[in-house]
């Protein structure tokens, strides 16, 4: 790991006016960072610690939602009584990520914004080409080992995934991203690759998350976070859901529905095509399989990932049934 | 232009000065500056667990923390679990019970995120212990006798 300058953020401000700064790199939990400092993904000439700032680490709920602070830990919100009642697929993303120690270790805005697991933009040393890392190098996965590479919203350029659990999440429940002069709906707040995988979000330098709001909803009372991975825990996702979910009086009847899915593409992903074609209609297996497959429509495989499109709709369907008492 | 950094570490209780480059992790300045070898370095990358230490009573990787960023905190490790006069820690002794291990080199992280699994209350079944256990990898495949251990040391703190 390049050497680098440390030294702790007076202030959000401070962080804010140094991070506009060639070759500063922030750092809350330090577990993105440092990884990606070791592989030789990133080597910055200062890192400016905002881990210590206070006030940006509180978990609030109100009757209009959820507040959740940038340095709030994975685990502290995993754990929170009233997030897993309210929001039961925010808490239960964030205890189905990483592991015990990372998320003592790792911070909302840090999770948010951590960088994809593909193991060519890992790599530098191994695979020079990588747009993401460098733009207009090319891209080492096409024609490499894509069994993690995305399915959706890929790119000639660009065929890396978005790792997170939490985003799925919140891109369900219409979470708002919280900046220090602006919030952004979080469906507007990660880009897709198209020929500049090197931009994944719309901050600008110098703009730092300070906080999460996830409006409160019936839905997000009745969510879900369902993962499929290769082994039973501590895995990124080969598939995954987040549902939220409403039923009429009648109880069978659906008035809301959320569908997003993880490990299976570029950005966090809403699936509304299958909201769509479900809300208004009778929650049974026969309807509820046969909408999740528009959730792969427009899917592209990449040799390795195929399988992630016949998956998917499976998860889709296991996740709504399964919130629905019917599975 | 190297930048060295005079910080003090509360390890195990005992007060540490030292210096460091900024990029040192936790880890390293552990067991290459002040020899406290107990805690493993075994992927350097996140992702086995070896380096489990407590900061503050929470169970963090080592590898994966900036020496710089311990500053302050109550740091343990494995050579401060034992009591005063040299008594195992119930977690120890239970890993010794179960014959918990094969060459050894995961356990003093399994053992300290054990300790912690069980403060947090997460030990309550053998299901839930595979779960909070999962940051720490068995490469000798221990697997069993350490959930064994851990559910025996969790009873005996209840």
């Amino acid at each position: 790991m390049k050497d680098f300058t440390y030294s702790r953020a007076a202030s959000l401000e401070d962080a804010g006016l140094r991070a506009k700064e060639a070759g500063v790199l922030l750092m809350a939990g330090g577990t993105t960072l440092l990884d990606l400092a070791k592989c030789g993904v990133t080597e910055p000439d200062a890192v400016i610690d905002i881990g210590r700032l206070a006030g940006l680490a509180d978990i609030r709920l109100s009757d209009d939602g959820l507040h959740i602070g940038t340095l709030a830990r994975m685990s502290d919100v995993a754990d929170h009584q009233g997030v897993k009642s309210a929001f039961p697929a925010i808490a239960q993303s964030l205890s189905l990520a990483a592991s015990p120690q990372l998320r003592n270790m790792a911070t909302i805005g840090g999770n948010l914004l951590q960088r994809t697991r593909c193991a060519y933009f890992r790599d530098p040393g191994a695979f020079p080409a990588c747009n993401k890392r460098q733009p207009g190098s090319g891209c080492s996965a096409l024609g490499g080992v894509t069994r993690n590479h995305a399915v959706l919203g890929t790119s000639p350029h660009c065929i890396a995934s978005y790792p997170g659990d939490l985003a799925a999440a919140l891109i369900a429940l219409d979470a708002v991203v919280e900046l220090q002069d602006r919030k952004i709906p979080i469906a507007n707040f990660f880009l897709e690759p198209g020929d500049t995988p090197h931009i994944e979000t719309v901050l600008q330098p110098g703009e730092i998350v300070t906080g999460l709001f996830i409006p409160a909803s019936p839905a997000a009372h009745c969510s879900t976070y369902l993962k499929v991975r290769d082994r039973a825990s501590y895995e990124f996702a080969a598939a995954s859901a987040a549902v939220a979910l409403d039923l009429h009086e009648d109880g069978r009847t659906i008035r809301d529905l959320r569908v997003a899915l993880g490990g299976v593409a570029t950005t966090p992903w809403r699936a509304r095509s299958v909201e769509q074609a479900l809300i208004g209609k009778t929650l049974d297996e026969s309807n509820v399989a046969q909408a999740s497959r528009l959730a792969t429509e427009g899917a592209v495989p990449h040799g390795d990932n195929h399988y992630k499109i016949d998956l998917v709709p499976r998860v889709v369907t296991r996740a709504i049934l399964t919130l629905g008492g019917l599975a | 232009m190297t930048q060295t950094i005079p910080l003090t570490l509360d390890i195990n209780g005992t007060p540490h000065a030292l210096a460091v480059e900024p990029r040192v992790t936790l880890l390293d300045a552990l067991r290459e500056q002040l020899h406290l070898t107990g805690t493993k370095k075994g992927c350097d990358q996140g992702q086995c667990g070896a380096c489990t230490v407590l900061v503050d009573g929470r169970r963090v990787l080592s590898c994966l923390t900036l020496a710089v960023q311990a500053e302050g905190c109550e740091i343990a490790t494995i050579e401060g679990i034992a009591g005063e006069n040299g008594e195992l820690h119930p977690v120890q002794a239970a890993f010794l019970e179960h014959d918990a291990f094969q060459c050894g080199y995961c356990t003093p992280g399994q053992i300290l995120s054990a300790v912690a699994c069980i403060r947090e209350g997460h030990a309550g079944s053998d299901t839930e212990i595979r779960e909070y256990m999962s940051g720490n990898l068995c490469r000798c495949g221990a697997y069993n006798t350490i959930v064994d251990a851990v559910r025996q040391a969790a009873e005996a703190a209840r």
